[in-house]
């Protein structure tokens, strides 16, 4: 398809402002003038809206398309949160206005909406205080493990320099504690998918900072081992902190403040359904017990005693400001009219029907695939590859015949230490016709493996391309339009 | 049931049959009683309706009513209606990141032209595919400084936004690195400082155009000097302004970030907004976040990828660039839909307008008793104010007169409590303006 700079017409306008209504006209001096018009396309409205429609059409989507994209929970996102994100009142609301003397009058409907959500998520994972500012859920990481280093530095343990990461965590973990100041120690998984306890022990010194871990663990595991590994932690005084990628499983069956943890992250778009736009935005509120509630960011949310709400700065063992303002509030405030709607039983069914309908499918494809671990799973499971591989057909060439039958691929070669990983995660919001459908298919793929297997390096065919040189892309650099073509 | 659940009860039995338990219960046996939750006490769930009826009245407890002469790196500008059509296409906001490109073309493509319009705007040569917001990308590209130059002291204007600033020391307070902030003399970068805090072992200069306060510079001089010593030059900007204004490409800029929420961004309150980055070609293999580069499939044809990914988290683990995973995508298709309508000539046009729209109102302010322009330096569309009272006074008296009169300085400068920063978009009308003179003479007299 074209690039819309290969659709410009010199001369063309999509848009047209009115004319100045002032009768001043200014001129920049020379010195800070720009030469050269930015060389922006020049494309009417009508050129812009199906050049965009038409990529639109590119894409696979939850609104289009089965997406069990393992770990990343692709469930529908219901279409009511859009229009309350959009209503004026919260769309045109200027972030400085609170900190404005008398301003907070202004904006006590999404002061309230900032407090409510955190009382919600409180008491959904039995922590104390939530903060909403992290902007998404690897920034949800940094600050926790920030607020474990402010932590550390105000109890005087000065030998802190570890943090331990499971073999099987998301590759955010170990970049997140390496750019809060720490190394990384990596402990391997036991045969049931549970941390090795041993491993765990013989890592565990005073020069532990903490410990992050996900629950149910990246291969649908609950760890059934937690008192022991918060206790060990804890015995070197140690942070807890629990990544809440899988937190979509566990609503009303377990809360991680309950389960010893110390601080957790929150991803919006995962649990709560905020939808993840193509790569973001999302939000990553992080919540912490009475240990660490004092060094939350600047500003919190405070409701006074007459019921108004206003905006508090004076935390003077706050490790400071990690974003701009309030956090991704159009995000937030889809997730907070989410959790209203469902209440408590609705949310607690979430996770009811995200397992049954990961083990549905699990049981179903088991006999045709390998399952890395044979038991019942949480919210997903991690297949792998491996019998198909050995006839020369690997994870990448299953999801790529996948794509042909219009089904998105689950996620691929992660965890990395499953090798030829499959990780399929339903969602609660499919049917059981398309778990269906979607087994079938696979099916047919093992057995394609068996009669065909050359045949899938030529998958994906319906598409508008196959596949992509990755290798050109990197050796070629070419990441704009106005960067020459390498030939 | 919750709505948004699709199996029937008679099917739910299926699967369980299926799966070979009696109840939902029993795939729950991992979790033990101990572990059971203490608390789970949430309200009852409500019907759509009433979910809106409640989040409407909320919305409407903001007053968005006020006539908006407030600024502060976060801007009332038009957005097109086009805009909003577009990104709210299911097939745009319902994907997630495009790890298969042959089902995430319209994605990439996207995020593609999205860097292309940043290199045209900065006049840079690469851009990544966005970051959290101008802050965190600020932030972002001095870590990336730091890696490139090997050294650590940071010699940063303090007419870098201040909130830019106070992240910037919330993520770096427990690493080792030195700091220098330079004060601003008259609004403006005062370089005799500047310059004598550049030295060999600066990692970086950190400068913003324009500045905090309004005021258009040309860092070229300071630019120069950083390079002489080895440092980088990273220079934050304001993207509308890059429709009159000199890029930081041809000021020798090495980085160059900035907050795209004047791309057609909703202000939010507070978010999701756009961060975003561009440098000099040479540094590409040093960039956080997702980069998304142009290649063929087997057919020849031309196609997009996620590329350089051997700097990101999900290859790198602890070795990577950034932790960033998620960014904000839609925000960056936002911004491209934004700049592809308003094109070449309505880029130009709109700076034009908040240039001329903020100078008259500067002119009619400094004919109010009290009222001092400063003029240190020409402004864009933003320009300080002192009052002859406190100006958070003066602002709290005029939003009962209808306006956010600016943002009063002395929030976050000791010292600065008589001064008002006063935003003007191309949205602001002679009569709005006017008025807004009008109102102030009042709360002044």
């Amino acid at each position: 398809m074209q690039l819309i700079f290969e659709r410009s017409v010199q001369g063309r306008r999509g848009f047209r402002f009115g004319d100045s209504d002032v009768p001043t006209k200014a001129q920049v001096p020379l010195k800070y003038a720009r030469q050269e018009d930015a060389p922006l396309p020049e494309v009417s409205e009508l050129d812009a809206v199906r050049h965009y429609t038409h990529l639109s059409q590119l894409n696979f989507s939850i609104d289009t398309h089965f997406y069990p994209l393992g770990s990343c929970t692709m469930k529908y996102n219901p279409k009511f949160t859009e229009s309350i994100a959009r209503l004026a009142g919260f769309a045109d609301l200027h972030p400085l206005l609170p900190q404005l003397a008398g301003g907070e009058k202004l904006t006590q409907g999404a002061l309230e909406v900032l407090y409510e959500l955190e009382q919600w998520m409180c008491e959904m994972t039995g922590f104390k205080a939530f903060t909403l500012q992290p902007l998404a859920g690897a920034h949800g990481e940094l600050t926790g493990l920030m607020l474990m280093a402010a932590y550390h530095k105000t109890k005087g343990n000065t030998k802190k320099r570890y943090v331990i990461i499971p073999d099987s965590a998301h590759g955010t973990n170990p970049a997140s504690a390496a750019i809060a100041g720490y190394q990384t120690v990596a402990i391997p998984s036991n045969k049931n998918g549970g941390m090795d306890l041993e491993a765990l022990k013989a890592a565990v010194n005073d020069e532990v900072a903490g410990l992050m871990m996900t629950i149910p663990s990246t291969y649908g595991v609950f760890e059934s081992n937690i008192e022991e590994i918060a206790r060990l932690i804890h015995s070197v005084d140690g942070i807890m902190y629990y990544d809440g990628a899988n937190l979509n499983a566990m609503l009303g069956r377990c809360r991680p403040g309950d389960l010893g943890f110390d601080v957790m992250h929150i991803n919006t778009h995962k649990t709560f359904t905020t939808p993840h736009g193509g790569g973001g935005p999302g939000a990553g509120p992080v919540g912490v017990n009475a240990k660490l509630e004092k060094f939350l960011p600047i500003s919190r949310v405070i409701k006074r005693s007459g019921g108004t709400f206003t905006l508090n700065y004076d935390y003077p063992d706050s490790i400071g400001y990690v974003a701009s303002f309030y956090g991704n509030f159009a995000l937030l405030v889809r997730a907070y009219a989410y959790m209203l709607m469902l209440g408590q039983e609705g949310l607690i069914e979430t996770s009811h029907h995200a397992v049954l309908n990961a083990n549905y499918l699990m049981t179903k494809l088991k006999k045709h695939y390998k399952l890395c671990f044979d038991r019942l799973c949480m919210h997903e499971s991690v297949f792998s590859a491996s019998r198909q591989a050995a006839r020369g057909v690997h994870a990448i060439d299953i999801a790529k015949f996948l794509i042909d039958q219009q089904i998105h691929p689950p996620t691929v070669y992660f965890p990395i230490s499953v090798s030829e990983a499959m990780m399929i995660e339903p969602t609660e919001t499919e049917s059981k016709q398309t778990m269906d459908h979607f087994v079938e298919k696979m099916i047919e793929a093992d057995e394609l493996s068996k009669t065909n297997p050359s045949i899938f390096k030529e998958f994906p065919k319906t598409m508008p391309i196959s596949r992509p040189d990755e290798v050109k892309a990197a050796r070629d650099v070419k990441i704009s339009y106005f960067l020459p073509d390498a030939d | 049931m919750n709505p948004y659940i699709t199996n029937t009860e008679f099917e739910v039995q299926q699967m369980l049959d299926t799966i070979g338990v009696k109840s939902i219960d029993e795939l729950f046996a991992d979790i033990k009683p101990q572990h059971h939750p203490r608390s789970f006490n949430l309200p009852l769930g409500m019907s759509e309706y009433e979910v809106l009826r409640r989040l409407t009245g909320l919305s409407l407890r903001n007053n968005v009513y006020l006539t908006p002469f407030i600024g502060g790196g976060y801007y009332d500008h038009y957005v097109p209606s086009a805009v909003g059509m577009l990104i709210g296409r299911g097939e745009f906001y319902t994907a997630y990141t495009p790890y298969q490109p042959e089902c995430a073309q319209g994605t990439l493509q996207a995020l593609f032209e999205f860097q292309s319009h940043m290199c045209a705007l900065t006049g840079m040569e690469v851009s990544n595919a966005s970051l959290y917001d101008g802050g965190t990308a600020l932030y972002e590209a001095m870590m990336m400084a730091i890696r490139i130059t090997g050294k650590d002291k940071i010699v940063m204007d303090g007419g870098v936004s201040p909130i830019y600033r106070k992240i910037i020391k919330t993520y770096t307070h427990h690493l080792h690195y030195q700091f220098e902030e330079i004060p601003v003399v008259h609004g403006q970068s005062s370089r005799p400082e500047v310059n004598k805090h550049l030295d060999k072992n600066t990692a970086a200069v950190i400068l913003q155009n324009p500045n905090f306060f309004g005021a258009m510079d040309d860092f070229t001089d300071i630019i120069e000097k950083a390079h002489a010593v080895g440092a980088l030059a990273i220079v934050s900007v304001y993207p509308i302004s890059l429709g009159v204004l000199k890029t930081p490409a041809d000021m020798g800029a090495d980085i160059v970030t900035g907050e795209g929420q004047s791309l057609g961004l909703p202000l939010n309150f507070g978010g999701p907004y756009l961060g975003f980055m561009c440098a000099k070609k040479q540094y590409v293999r040093k960039m956080p976040g997702r980069i998304v580069g142009q290649t063929k499939d087997a057919q020849g044809r031309r196609c997009f990828v996620n590329t350089l990914q051997a700097r990101e988290q999900h290859i790198r683990r602890e070795k990577a660039t950034s932790n960033i995973c998620t960014n904000v995508s839609l925000c960056a298709l936002q911004a491209t839909i934004f700049l592809s309508l308003i094109g070449k000539g309505g880029l130009k046009e709109m700076a034009q307008l908040n240039l001329d729209k903020a100078e008259y109102a500067k002119q009619c302010l400094a004919k109010v008793k009290g009222v001092e322009v400063k003029r240190s330096s020409p402004t864009f569309n933003e320009f300080t104010l002192h009052l002859p009272k406190d100006a958070s006074e003066v602002v709290e008296r005029m939003i009962e007169k209808g306006f956010a009169a600016g943002f009063p300085l002395g929030r976050y400068y000791k010292g600065m409590e008589k001064y008002l920063l006063v935003a003007v978009t191309e949205k602001r009308t002679k009569e709005e303006i006017d008025r807004y003179v009008g109102a102030l003479q009042e709360v002044l007299a």
